[in-house]
């Protein structure tokens, strides 16, 4: 199984670095680009078994270490 | 007293720490690996800064989940002094022994300069050296030193007087100015509720010999001495 991981910093905490992306696609001429947000996606291959096994080593890495739950969120998809 | 400086992969400021601790502070000092789990009778920690694990992933987010840190975890817990320094700082907030998170500086660029910080409290293990209000001229060398928080966070801290540093300008004034990378509040270090873990962003070890034209960071370690003594340490 795998599973796709995106972190996001959460609403409300400023991103410099996906304003200076914003800033920079509007000086390419992008003036339609109303906002940018930089995150991670990570892809993690699992052993577990069953749907259920993979759902439980997900959210607890994801808690314990691929996100910062002080500024970050996450959602994965297992598949 | 003794001194246990932690070593992760990537630390490098590890040295500095001992040499400070050891030949100017005259005190017993040591290296602790990051595999380890005795900390040998510590009786202060320091995580020194560096770039643990590359940076990689988040700042600090690897070494939280070394296995020295349940032992730091632990040792915290029964009021051992802890003290991250930079990239140390950044490790202790990861594992969550000290509140909010370092992010990217606000202009996006690496620092590396001398600031000045105000000592907000002198009544801790690692500030008692100081005068009330004191100015600090520290060196900071960080890409991740903007502090934040949420803004229930930010009140906590202020009400249980957690920020112990703030970034401020040579007379002291803590405004937009003086702050290099954005900091909420202008957080340079913070302290724990119990008062007994500190992280800051400069680097006290880097300024605490005449010989380098700065003696201002050796407060900090005079500080944490004095207080052991005081303890019996």
């Amino acid at each position: 199984m795998q599973a796709k991981v995106y972190v996001t910093l959460k609403k409300g905490v400023h991103d410099p670095q996906g304003e200076a992306v914003r800033h920079t696609l509007a000086a390419m001429g992008h003036k339609d680009v109303a906002g940018v947000r930089v995150g991670k996606y990570i892809e993690v291959a699992l052993s577990d078994k069953t749907h259920e096994e993979a759902e439980a080593t997900m959210k607890e890495i994801c808690e314990k270490l691929l996100a910062n739950t002080v500024i970050e969120s996450y959602r994965y998809e297992i598949s | 007293m003794k001194f246990g400086i932690i070593v992760f992969p990537g630390s490098n400021c590890d040295h500095d720490c001992l040499h400070v601790v050891t030949k100017v502070m005259g005190q017993e000092g040591f290296f602790l690996w990051h595999k380890e789990k005795d900390l040998r009778g510590a009786d202060c920690l320091i995580l020194p800064g560096g770039f643990s694990y590359g940076d990689y992933l988040r700042s600090g987010a690897m070494a939280a989940c070394s296995p020295i840190m349940d032992s730091v975890k632990s040792f915290a817990a029964g009021g051992g002094l802890v003290a991250g320094i930079c990239n140390g700082f950044q490790i202790l907030q990861e594992a969550r022994l000290l509140p909010g998170a370092l992010m990217r500086n606000q202009t996006l660029k690496f620092i590396c300069k001398d600031i000045y910080m105000r000592v907000e409290r002198t009544d801790t293990p690692f500030t008692g050296a100081c005068r009330p209000g004191e100015i600090l001229k520290v060196p900071i060398a960080h890409m991740d030193g903007n502090f934040f928080t949420d803004k229930k966070q930010i009140e906590r801290l202020n009400e249980q007087r957690q920020i112990l540093f703030r970034y401020c300008d040579e007379g002291g004034r803590v405004d937009a100015d003086a702050n290099p990378n954005g900091s909420m509040e202008a957080v340079a270090g913070l302290i724990n509720e119990k008062g007994n873990v500190c992280g800051m962003m400069p680097h006290p070890e880097r300024c605490s010999e005449s010989l380098l034209r700065n003696r201002d960071g050796i407060k900090i370690f005079e500080s944490i001495v004095n207080w052991a003594a005081r303890k019996g340490a």
